[in-house]
């Protein structure tokens, strides 16, 4: 699990970023550069603001300061429809399915706005990484359990084909056995040479697949390091990580 | 039985086929825009004198003139939501609704303007009923109503569930939110919306205005009883919405049967307050509507 | 145009802004403090007059009425009715996104235009109500009956200015801005939304009513012929957004504004060849709906500001902004 260092520089590079809903900052000064191929997992406290620098990323709080380059491309406050054309994907944390459409739809939507995919060879994809969704194909999004919906809503993404994907929290509210899914998923997805930034709440679990971890506190940065470092980092233990259990 | 059927199921189905695709217009401008059309009915309208024009100018059947109708609505819904509904998109829909209100009267006006405010007819005469099968007695135009509107609702039924646009309207819909993270631009499918409603809006304007006459209030008018058969399919569901309006359609004009002894049940002169009724029912007993599921 | 005929002109003038001025403070009440559509204005000024007319109105052969009470208690009566009609639409609707309340309110407008025509044995249907006595008739007549007809309708909207700015000054009113401005806060804070919703709409319908009923006194007759509804709301509309919502100085001036600029251009079109003038007339209604627009675009806070910036919670996050827009659409989570 070791960082690659790409000669061409990071996929994505936050920069100073301070954002928030109205004249409030609740991320300040944020600076994050994440790596290709890289798996970056954001954990902290709850009202750190790991959603929403997330959330900054998509456009959907008020930017008051900094910069976002996705490559080479400054994409600070760009319109959120316009970032999959891009090859960022995206999935909420909440309502992340279109829950009237069936799971075949859901899927399919997630490639409207990527002209040149391979829809397909996308489907196949998908259903490799998740076989139950094949059976479903037809039953409307919103009838599956929490852990299917947020297998469509990670496959719907997918369809997208992009080189970054973002995640809010994928295991939130999820059984054990999809928690694991989730991550060993996530790894899978990686090697297929996507790039992850993942906020999360189950901090250990994360970190223990992230490439690098960061850590907010209180809409600040407060620490970033190799995944398994901060695992065995004694103040991030007893912060963040609490006794066994993510905070 | 029969007189039932010939003087009142049959217009009872012919009316509904109006209120239907006026409804599913307001349904999806509700379901993907968020707030109630004031100004459909108007666009109704002008659907109706767009076509009458054209039958002025060509001499054609009305229907065969229905394009020209069709392009002066889906021009005029264009344009107001260019103008006057997208300026007002980040603020509370409230004034989106408002500014409809507006739109209506604008409309009403220029109509009134260039039409002059007397009454229309497509083509004068009493035209004599169509006899089926020796008993019915049905007015053509009835059928031919009901007709339009269902292949209508079955073409809207294939655009929603098998074209891009289509699912992207109802994604949109579900969730205007995740539609833009999933990279679907809402512009786009908004205008979609308008040209379908506007189209349909149309057609209906058409059809009510072969059935009796042709004014500048005649969409205003059935307002009503489209918002009230939108929310009774399930405003934001269209096929509910079709539904809706033939269940409108149907209370309406039974409701001036003599079920009971020989008055009708309801007094004709209050048959437009029905709808109101009905709505305020639903508005209490069940907001969400009559029908269940996915009605897309 | 003479002296004479300008004093006519301006008589008539400050009689009909007057009422509008009423009828914009009422909007105002529901709009401008609880962010209430009314698009059934006209129904309930219509509410109003013909109570204050049955019951005041000499006796008459073919309908109810004719009690010839006293106008006082006639305008007194339009305000509980109106009031009460109001109560029964919003007690339905208020809980509903507001799209509802709007639609239900043309409904009953709808229904009350109706039931004016088809009940004769209250309204007299179609041929209406007559001899609707002026105040003080017994002793003033003629011109000087209208001069003191404008002292009334301003007495009417004097009080009822003081009034509405009492409510908004009052904790009552405080509380209704801060739904308002910031509903889901509001709601945290423990204010009954959907009562204070309520009382604001049933207070605009009574001042709503009273409007109807001076209006009645001042023209002796009334028939549902009178004037197209749709007109009036719309208009009333146009005065209140152009003049100032949330704010009732803005409300009298956007009534009088936008009604001279009405009956000004009236005037004008008026010296036209006949077939001009009713064309005009409806480029006129197009043009304040034009109006309409500008201001809800460029100048929604209208002519006069409110007075006192309004209260304002942390806003929510912009994404869920949406959503909280979606579950105050429906006030549910998802469903109307």
């Amino acid at each position: 699990m070791i960082t690659t260092t790409v000669a061409t520089g990071p996929l994505l590079d936050i920069r100073g970023l301070s954002a928030g809903y109205g004249a409030t900052a609740v991320i300040s000064g944020i600076d994050m550069a994440v790596a290709r191929g890289e798996i970056r997992v954001i954990v902290g406290p709850n009202g750190a603001g790991k959603s929403t620098l997330l959330k900054s990323l998509l456009s959907m709080t008020t930017i008051l300061q900094g910069q976002v380059l996705f490559g080479e491309r400054d994409i600070t406050g760009v319109p959120t429809a316009q970032l999959v054309p891009m090859g960022i994907a995206a999935v909420p944390q909440s309502r992340n399915v279109f829950v009237s459409l069936s799971v075949a739809e859901n899927l399919d939507v997630g490639t409207y706005a990527v002209p040149g995919v391979d829809a397909p060879r996308m489907f196949e994809r998908v259903y490799q990484l998740f076989p139950d969704l094949k059976d479903k194909r037809r039953q409307p999004a919103g009838e599956l359990s929490g852990g299917q919906r947020q297998m469509v809503a990670i496959g719907r993404a997918l369809m997208a084909d992009p080189s970054l994907l973002l995640l809010d929290e994928p295991t939130a509210g999820l059984s054990p056995a999809y928690l694991e899914r989730i991550f060993d998923l996530i790894v899978d997805i990686r090697q297929t040479g996507v790039t992850v930034v993942m906020v999360e709440q189950n901090a250990r679990q994360a970190l223990r697949i992230a490439d690098v971890g960061t850590v907010l506190v209180s809409g600040r940065h407060h620490i970033s390091g190799h995944g398994r470092a901060l695992l065995a980092n004694d103040e991030v233990r007893r912060s963040f990580l609490g006794g066994g259990e993510a905070s | 039985m029969i007189q039932f059927i010939n003087f009142y199921l049959i217009p009872a189905l012919a009316l509904g086929s109006i209120y239907a695709l006026g409804a599913v217009g307001i349904s999806m401008i509700f379901g993907i825009l968020r707030f109630s059309h004031f100004a459909h009915g108007d666009v109704m309208t002008l659907g109706a004198y767009g076509t009458l024009s054209a039958v002025w100018a060509f001499g054609w059947h009305p229907l065969a003139a229905l394009p020209f109708g069709i392009a002066l609505a889906v021009a005029a819904a264009l344009v107001a939501d260019r103008a006057f509904y997208r300026p007002l998109r980040k603020l509370p829909t409230i004034y989106a609704v408002i500014a409809s209100f507006g739109v209506a009267l604008m409309i009403r006006s220029l109509v009134q303007l260039f039409w002059g405010p007397q009454n229309q007819v497509f083509k004068s005469g009493v035209r004599a009923p169509l006899v089926l099968f020796d008993t019915f007695r049905v007015s053509s135009l009835h059928l031919q109503a009901i007709g339009i509107t269902l292949a209508l609702a079955l073409a809207l039924h294939w655009f929603l569930s098998r074209t891009r646009t289509g699912r992207s309207m109802r994604a949109v819909s579900d969730d205007p939110d995740l539609a833009s993270i999933a990279g679907l631009e809402p512009e786009r499918v908004i205008r979609a919306t308008w040209i379908i409603g506007a189209t349909l809006a149309a057609t209906a304007g058409v059809l009510a205005g072969m059935d009796t006459q042709v004014h500048a209030n005649m969409g205003w008018n059935l307002l009503l009883a489209m918002f009230a058969s939108a929310l009774l399919g399930g405003i934001g569901k269209p096929m509910g919405a079709v539904a809706g309006g033939f269940l409108i359609g149907l209370i309406e004009e039974l409701s001036t049967y003599p079920w009971i002894g020989s008055e009708p049940l309801v007094s004709p002169s209050y048959k437009s307050a029905l709808a109101f009724g009905i709505m305020v029912l639903i508005l209490l007993l069940r907001p969400q509507g009559l029908m269940r599921g996915r009605l897309l | 145009m003479d002296l004479y005929g300008l004093t006519q002109y301006l008589v008539s003038f400050l009689i009909a802004g007057g009422i509008y001025a009423l009828l914009c403070l009422a909007l105002n009440v529901q709009w401008g403090y609880g962010g209430l559509f009314n698009a059934g204005v006209a129904g309930f000024f219509a509410v109003g007059a013909y109570t204050s007319a049955i019951l005041t109105a000499a006796p008459a052969t073919g309908h109810v009425g004719g009690f010839a009470l006293p106008i006082p208690l006639g305008l007194l009566a339009a305000a509980l009715v109106a009031g009460a009609t109001g109560w029964a639409v919003a007690r339905i609707c208020v809980r509903l996104k507001s799209d509802y309340l709007a639609i239900a309110s043309i409904g009953i407008a709808e229904i009350l235009r109706l039931s004016i025509i088809n009940e004769q044995w209250l309204t007299n249907g179609s041929l209406g109500i007559a001899n609707i006595p002026r105040p003080l008739e017994a002793w003033i007549t003629g011109e000087a009956s209208s001069w003191v007809f404008v002292v009334v309708v301003w007495s009417v909207v004097g009080a009822s200015w003081w009034f509405c700015n009492r409510l908004y000054d009052s904790p009552w009113g405080r509380a209704l801005r801060a739904i308002r401005d910031n509903e889901e806060a509001a709601h945290a804070v423990g204010k009954d939304v959907n009562a204070l919703r309520l009382q604001t709409y049933v207070i605009g319908c009574a001042l709503m009513g009273v409007a109807g009923a001076l209006s009645a006194h001042h023209f002796k007759f009334l028939s549902p012929a009178a004037s197209d509804p749709t007109l009036v709301t719309f208009l009333v509309w146009v005065m209140l957004v152009a003049g100032g919502s949330g704010n009732n100085r803005g409300a009298v001036t956007g009534a009088l504004v936008v009604w001279g600029i009405w009956s000004l251009t009236e005037i004008l079109t008026s010296r036209l060849p006949p077939d001009w003038t009713a064309r005009s007339s409806y480029l006129r209604m197009f043009l304040v709906g034009l109006l309409l627009q500008f201001v809800l675009q460029r100048y929604r806070r209208g002519l006069v500001p409110e007075r006192s910036p309004p209260l304002r919670f942390a806003e929510l996050p912009a994404g869920l902004d949406a959503i909280n827009e979606t579950s105050r659409i429906h006030n549910k989570p998802r469903s109307p």
